[in-house]
């Protein structure tokens, strides 16, 4: 249902306040984009709004963004009252933190992101789930699969505290094997690089 | 050349230049080590992975020690080495970060430099600089900066346009912004990267084409010391060059280099007393740094005499000013030449070679060669006269014969056997030693006591020192003949000298254009007179015309000189002639009019002979 101009105002303006990280006029161009969208999309899809599929494709054009499984998680995560549609509020908050997110913000966006089942941690099976392509080249002689358990190990002593591997040491270790998010965020402060560590799911700087 | 440390200071003396490809050193057991296994599992994934594996990879590889030599040849023996440049090589900002800060820590190595460069990769971290990204740029940078720390790598970086980029770098980052964490870290790497491809002279040349000398005087006022380092750093390596100097000067750096010999930090202290030590071969620089308080904070810093490198740089920035009579007068009122004095002994080398050469600079003032004597530094003087060092014995030479401009100082350098020692450095195969131990020599055959003597007790000596007359080298034969013109005071010993064919020797010299050699060959001409019928052998080996002509020169001292010697010369008949057809009488006329007795003298009574000559031959023909 189309807005009046007095509402679009007041969604602009408490937009603006709410997400910090746009102008007016940027968040003003964001709602425009968001109409668009939706009106191209009722085009096609009748009643549709903004679903998971347009959002999609809004993300590739926009973004380059490829991976099904990240997109998912993506649009879950923008879909923060889990309706199956994004409002144009969820809209501008999400991009808010793609676009224009501190650091804080972008990590406890990409653990979201990865933390597949929403328990507060990221499991090695989760892990395995994200890597599971990520190796291109195997080597004839090992089961396709060992890489990537191995991989996941390796990102696991790379950012667990809980996670002890010390192989020669006969010491009682916490073998938890899952990352908490107070994990995931000591570990990208150490090293950024480490953000987008089981994929990429923010956008490139080109 | 061994006359003063300051090539060495110029050649990157710090690191030894590494261009000949390194030898490893294969230790003990052939067992690959840990390292090597838990690298090459990580390669495996750098190699197969995606973008995500291979951060994921990179960032685990870091956890191994990298400052550690076997982590570094793990990496290079696994083929990682090369998966490291080639992920340069792409596009993925991720994986050249990951790559660059796993390059930048083991590029301390010196075989994986080589390798780095052999590979290809300075070309590709050239190119990085290019990008919007300033975190990799930083780190290409700050690669570049280790690897390049020998020639052919520099080489690399110039050719593949690295300097421009560098310069354009430091550039964009304006100096006041410097409160910015990443801007000061840019800042800081760029410029050890020029620093370090400062090193080679066609880079001087480069960096200063591509604008750098303004850029540097800007950073030069910034106040991160870890920015200045580098950047000082840079300014001392290119201040050999003259283009630098001037700009040192014009652009106002003294100023700055001056007060960062107060900061608290001793490289950056060290740093700004090698630039000095370099540039104060320029006189005017020598003012600027008195007149911008240079003197007293360089004084000061004697007396961190722990720190040898930084004690070189201010024993060698306090020599080359002393050159200045002005700072040297300041000087006193520092006390440095106690100071100085109390540094003869226990330094290393560089350090005595700088500390000797300010003293003998200073000995130029009277009031000094007394402190010298004083604080008992004659001794350990002398005694450095037996060194074998070249660059050390002509600055001790040069201090001893300042020295000895005093008759106290000569019984002392007597009494220690020094006026020997001196000699026989004649027979150095250096010339420049052999040059300042004759300059040395004149005041001691002048100043001391029994001086015919104690010359004639040297055996073979007069032989030798006639005999430096045949050197090719034009400041041998300038001492020589200064120290000639002395010695032959001595009639026994002009004797001695004329029996080893002296006359005929300085002859030979006698068609130069050095106006110090004339000059110098004309006063020994003038006392070797003194003896026999040397007037006459001067006479017959050609030495008059010559002589004759070198009163055309503009310079007072020759024509002094000169004209002693005609006067000497004129005694004899058959010279009065020869003079008389270079026309030596109109060019004498002119100078009996000087103001300098002595030329005036011998001007009036060399035109006397000669007029005396002419009217004897009138009469003898007409009766």
């Amino acid at each position: 249902a189309a807005m009046s101009r007095k509402g679009k105002k007041l969604l602009v303006d408490s937009l603006t306040r709410s997400t910090k990280h746009f102008t007016k006029s940027e968040v003003e161009c964001l709602v425009k984009l968001f109409d668009t969208l939706v009106a191209k999309a009722s085009s096609q899809f009748a009643g549709a709004g903004f679903d998971r599929t347009v959002f999609r494709d809004t993300l590739y054009n926009a973004f380059g963004m490829t991976d099904d499984v990240v997109l998912d998680r993506v649009f879950s995560v923008f879909d923060s009252d889990n309706t199956g549609r994004i409002t144009v509020e969820e809209w501008v908050e999400g991009l808010a933190v793609l676009l224009r997110g501190t650091l804080e913000e972008k990590m406890k966006y990409c653990f979201t992101i990865y933390d597949l089942n929403g328990d507060g941690y990221i499991s090695k099976e989760e892990m395995f789930q994200m890597l599971k392509n990520s190796l291109l080249i195997q080597p004839a002689d090992e089961e396709p699969d060992e890489g990537v358990k191995d991989l996941v190990e390796i990102a696991l002593k790379k950012m667990a505290s809980t996670y002890l591997f010390i192989p020669f040491l006969l010491q009682d270790y916490d073998h938890d094997g899952k990352l908490s998010f107070t994990d995931f965020e000591t570990a990208v402060r150490e090293e950024n690089l480490l953000l987008e560590a089981f994929g990429p799911c923010l956008p490139d700087i080109k | 050349k061994a006359s003063s440390s300051l090539e060495d200071v110029g050649e990157s003396s710090s690191e030894t230049d590494e261009d000949e490809q390194p030898i490893r050193h294969q230790e003990g057991s052939t067992d690959l080590s840990p390292e090597y296994w838990g690298i090459q599992k990580l390669a495996k994934y750098v190699k197969g992975g995606d973008p995500t594996a291979t951060v994921i990879a990179l960032c685990s590889m870091r956890d191994f020690n990298l400052s550690e030599e076997t982590c570094q040849l793990a990496i290079k023996d696994t083929g990682c080495l090369e998966v490291l440049i080639n992920l340069l090589d792409t596009e993925e900002i991720k994986c050249q970060t990951g790559s660059l800060k796993i390059l930048k820590d083991i590029s301390q190595n010196i075989l994986i430099r080589h390798a780095i460069a052999d590979l290809g990769g300075l070309e590709i971290m050239v190119k990085i600089l290019d990008s919007p990204d300033t975190d990799i740029k930083c780190l290409a940078a700050e690669t570049i900066a280790n690897v390049a720390r020998f020639k052919r790598a520099r080489k690399t970086v110039r050719q593949h346009g690295g300097i421009k980029r560098l310069v354009e770098l430091l550039e964009s980052i304006s100096v006041g912004s410097s409160h910015q964490a990443k801007d000061t870290e840019t800042a800081r790497c760029a410029a050890l990267a020029l620093w370090s491809c400062s090193k080679s002279t066609k880079n001087k040349r480069a960096i200063r084409k591509a604008g750098g000398i303004p850029l540097l005087a800007r950073w030069l006022k910034c106040s991160h010391t870890n920015i200045l380092i580098p950047i000082v750093g840079t300014l001392q390596e290119c201040a050999s060059e003259p283009s630098y100097r001037l700009a040192i000067r014009t652009e106002g750096m003294i100023e700055n280099l001056v007060k960062n010999l107060s900061s608290e930090h001793e490289e950056l202290q060290m740093h700004c007393a090698n630039a000095i030590f370099k540039c104060a071969e320029d006189e005017e620089i020598r003012d600027l740094v008195r007149k911008h308080e240079g003197l007293q904070p360089l004084s000061v810093l004697l007396d961190k005499s722990e720190n040898k490198q930084l004690l070189a740089a201010v024993t060698g920035a306090i020599w080359k000013c002393a050159i200045s009579r002005e700072n040297v007068l300041r000087f006193q009122e520092y006390k440095t030449v106690e100071t100085l004095v109390a540094l003869l002994t226990d330094q290393p080398e560089e350090v005595l070679i700088n500390v000797i050469g300010a003293l003998g600079e200073c000995c130029q003032e009277e009031e000094n060669r007394g402190t010298v004597r004083r604080c008992g530094g004659i001794a350990p003087l002398v005694k450095l006269l037996t060194e074998t060092n070249q660059a050390l014995l002509v600055n001790v030479n040069k201090a001893v014969g300042s020295c000895a401009m005093e008759p106290e100082n000569m019984s002392i350098i007597d009494s220690l056997d020094g006026v020997r020692l001196l000699w026989s450095l004649l027979k150095n195969p250096n010339p420049d030693v052999q040059a300042s131990a004759a300059w040395a020599l004149c005041p001691c055959v002048e100043n001391a006591k029994n001086s015919g003597e104690m010359v004639r007790s040297f055996v073979g000596g007069l032989e030798l020192i006639v005999n430096l007359l045949k050197s090719n080298d034009k400041e041998v034969l300038t001492s020589v003949c200064a120290a000639i013109a002395n010695i032959a005071k001595d009639q026994e010993n002009l004797a001695v000298m004329t029996d080893h064919g002296v006359v005929p020797l300085l002859s030979k010299l006698a068609n130069t254009n050095n106006n110090k050699l004339k000059r110098h060959l004309a006063e020994a001409i003038a006392h070797c007179c003194m003896w026999g019928s040397n007037r006459v052998a001067f006479g017959e080996s050609k030495a008059v015309a010559p002589l004759a002509r070198y009163l055309k020169a503009k310079d007072p001292l020759v024509h002094r000189a000169t004209a002693l010697a005609l006067y000497q010369l004129s005694e004899d008949p058959n010279n009065c002639v020869t003079m008389h057809e270079n026309g030596v009488v109109k060019l004498l006329l002119a100078m009996v009019g000087s103001t300098d007795d002595t030329l005036q003298e011998a001007a009036a009574g060399c035109i006397a002979n000669i007029r005396r000559l002419a009217l004897a031959t009138e009469k003898a023909k007409y009766g």
